[in-house]
């Protein structure tokens, strides 16, 4: 089968082989977890215990605060001794008490629409791909939509990672559950799972595993970034174009990525709520692993558990090369957001050289994904052109950082153009 | 573990291609080496002597000027040297150095730094000492040397104003400007471009294209002849092609390709000047960004907003 795609993108160097032949692995648990109330996109949640309680493993601790919004979970059975700083600390006790409740919920045949939400919602689920968008609040669908298909994304398009890859490879059985329940929830006829081409193993065990389902259907990707992002994939999988400044709702879909499905089947099935995720640690660490890690848990304890730093770090990213976010404070915690931990050496950080001017070479132009001209936008925004950078579609701009990536000149025009949407957007606001 | 450690704080992506704006303008120089080749080939060591001209007039000049400026000397980017070996490969093989002194002089300080340097020039540095030179030294700027083995030894004039067999004009056997004579060369450095991807095929194509139907309709000596002869596919290949001065969009740079075609023919069927390729792309480098703003793509998903 001939593997789908979209047009532009880049290739960059994947370096995936550091770890994607690692079975995901428990990490230790750490002695004191430090539980976020704002992983997700939405209003941050509530706290719902005191200093002083005792919390058991998997007890909601925090409450949605509004309908955009997830609930937050101990990750760790033991002690509240903190709520600062938007964050609840607990201590470890080591005996991992199970909450109240974490049973199974039932099987997706045998619950309905709403019941399958609720599970979903009271679980803190969110989109693990990076995003972290409430995933209760994607399959509640209004009724003036009506969704044709579900798509699966594996297409896990971000050098370094391999969490997604070893989650298919591994958890395909549980993949294919949430995909089902996904699929009963948005009242989807159709269920795709689209997977980039330099994962064939993944590709091979979810074919053996739907074999059986007509509704399913593994879509082979091109190896090209960003080939997971949500139009790109589905522009790929399905040939539709999400309307500018819509949703896949518009065009009957809804994406949810690979993790997310596993975990949507763990809480069906095992009541457990979104307390732990894989993560690809990797780059320049001694021995790279993904790790299944419990939300909270301090960085630099998972880098420790892989070995520590090779030679002299240069920059720690949580996420992938080209969308994640560099971090300074180790201490901080995995979140539910964190799909990977990037370590760059010193080296390598310093071999980009200084901006140089623009000459107008269009290779930004032509690996743009949504088809702008990077360019014009960064120089519209120096000039100060809201309403041109307005006509230049400046808000559909999907942040993949492609331009950047492959300016000969190195400027960072992803930056000068986030500037341009922040500008755009203030403008609107003050017109409204 | 370590808290105190030196990490860098910047946003993404946080990984870079490796090609780099001299690599670029380095490879643009390696395509040239086959027309240099020719040139030395054809016009004996003059050719040597005023490629070294312009190209060390060129950096020097963007010495002087990013030093008189305050900026940072950036003459390792290798922008100027190829500004410099451009000039001279358009220039008569006789002219006197001086002059072609003057013409590097010109390209870099007025044709690049008045307007902000690298990227901000809207005119091709090269064409404008080109142009300098043609206006003000018309006598040293029309005489043709002949070249080495040319069958012609004794015509002096350019091919446009003669008659040339269409294989001499191919292989460069006629007389003309030091690199403009042989399209043979200027193919071979144009195809290394265009497997590197650092030409857009379509402003040759199109540029190429628009002259051989219009000269077909309207010309007295024809296509093939047209193609070939004077300074036409060295410009469609090497300067038309300058990624500063022409479009950034797929749809600007066939419209810029056909203006450029446009004028070539104009100038040279119906004109004064034999020549008109360094006008037309002089002309058409003044229209680019007008051409960007109106050939802007379709971006994604903006059909089914509208529909």
């Amino acid at each position: 089968m001939e593997a789908k795609t979209f047009d532009h993108g880049i290739h960059p160097r994947y370096n995936k082989d550091l770890s994607k032949d690692k079975a995901l692995k428990e990490a230790a648990v750490p002695d004191e977890v430090v539980i976020s109330l704002q992983q997700h996109i939405g209003a941050p949640a509530k706290p719902i215990v005191e200093v002083g309680d005792t919390v058991d493993f998997g007890e909601k601790i925090a409450e949605a605060a509004g309908f955009v919004s997830a609930n937050v979970h101990a990750s760790v059975s033991g002690e509240v001794v903190a709520i600062e700083d938007m964050a609840i600390r607990i201590k470890n006790d080591g005996e991992d008490r199970l909450a109240e409740g974490i049973e199974s919920q039932g099987e997706i045949e045998d619950l309905s629409v709403e019941e399958l939400r609720e599970i979903v919602g009271e679980a803190g689920i969110v989109g693990l791909g990076g995003a972290t968008f409430p995933t209760h609040v994607k399959v509640s669908i209004p009724d003036d939509k009506n969704v044709e298909a579900v798509i699966l994304n594996g297409a896990e398009c971000e050098p370094y990672l391999t969490v997604d890859h070893r989650t298919m490879v591994e958890l395909t059985e549980e993949m294919i559950y949430g995909l089902k329940a996904i699929m009963k929830m948005c009242e989807a006829e159709k269920g795709y799972i689209g997977i980039e081409v330099n994962k064939p193993d993944a590709i091979k065990r979810t074919e053996e595993l739907i074999a059986d389902e007509p509704n399913i259907e593994v879509v082979p990707l091109e190896v090209k970034y960003p080939q997971g992002g949500e139009k790109q994939l589905i522009d790929a999988v399905l040939g539709k174009e999400v309307p500018s400044g819509g949703l896949p709702l518009d065009v009957g879909v809804v994406v949810n990525n690979v993790s997310t499905a596993v975990v949507i089947a763990e809480a069906i099935r095992e009541g457990r709520p979104l307390v732990g995720r894989g993560v690809t640690i990797t780059g320049d660490v001694k021995e790279p692993q993904n790790l299944v890690v419990r939300i909270g848990t301090p960085i630099e304890e998972i880098l420790e558990a892989c070995g520590g730093f090779k030679g002299e770090p240069g920059k720690v990213i949580l996420g992938g090369p080209m969308m994640g976010q560099a971090q300074v404070d180790l201490t901080a915690p995995v979140t539910k957001g964190t799909s990977g931990i990037l370590v760059l050496s010193k080296a390598e950080v310093a071999q980009y050289q200084e901006a140089k001017p623009c000459i107008r070479c269009a290779r930004c132009v032509d690996v743009c994904p949504v088809k702008l001209i990077p360019t014009a936008l960064m120089n519209l925004t120096k000039g100060d052109k809201v309403l041109k950078l307005q006509d230049y579609n400046v808000l559909d701009c999907i942040e993949c950082g492609s331009c950047s990536y492959t300016c000969p000149s190195k400027i960072e025009i992803l930056d000068w153009i986030k500037l341009g949407k922040g500008k755009v957007q203030a403008h609107i606001r003050e017109n409204e | 573990m370590d808290n105190t450690l030196d990490l860098t704080v910047s946003s993404a992506p946080h990984v870079k291609s490796e090609e780099t704006t001299s690599n670029i303008m380095y490879q643009v120089i390696l395509a040239l080496v086959p027309v240099m080749f020719a040139s030395f080939y054809f016009f004996g060591p003059g050719a040597i002597y005023l490629l070294l001209t312009c190209g060390i007039t060129a950096m020097l000049s963007e010495v002087a000027v990013q030093k008189l400026r305050g900026k940072p000397v950036t003459i390792n980017d290798g922008s100027a040297l190829l500004t410099g070996l451009i000039l001279a490969l358009t220039l008569p093989p006789d002219l006197p150095l001086w002059m072609a002194v003057f013409g590097s002089v010109v390209a870099i300080v007025l044709g690049k730094h008045i307007f902000g340097g690298l990227g901000y020039n809207v005119f091709n540095p090269a064409l404008m000492g080109r142009a300098f030179l043609t206006l003000s030294y018309v006598v040293s700027m029309t005489e043709w040397t002949a070249p080495n083995g040319g069958v012609d030894t004794l015509s002096t004039a350019t091919p446009l104003e003669g008659e040339a067999e269409v294989i001499n004009l191919f292989i460069g056997r006629v007389g003309g400007s030091l690199g403009e004579t042989s399209a043979l060369a200027i193919l071979l450095g144009g195809l290394y471009l265009l497997y590197k991807g650092y030409i857009d095929w379509r402003i040759p194509v199109g540029y190429l294209g628009t002259v051989a139907v219009l000269t077909t309709l309207v010309g007295e000596q024809g296509a093939s002849f047209h193609l070939f002869a004077g300074g036409l596919m060295f410009g469609a290949i090497f300067m038309a092609t300058d990624m500063v001065t022409s479009p950034v969009t797929k749809k600007g740079r066939w419209i810029f390709a056909i203006g450029c075609g446009f004028i070539t023919v104009i100038i040279r069927v119906f004109g004064n000047y034999p020549e008109g390729v360094l006008f037309s792309i002089l002309l058409m480098n003044m229209c680019v960004p007008l051409i960007d703003q109106y050939t802007l793509p379709q971006i994604y998903g903006e059909v089914k907003a509208n529909g």
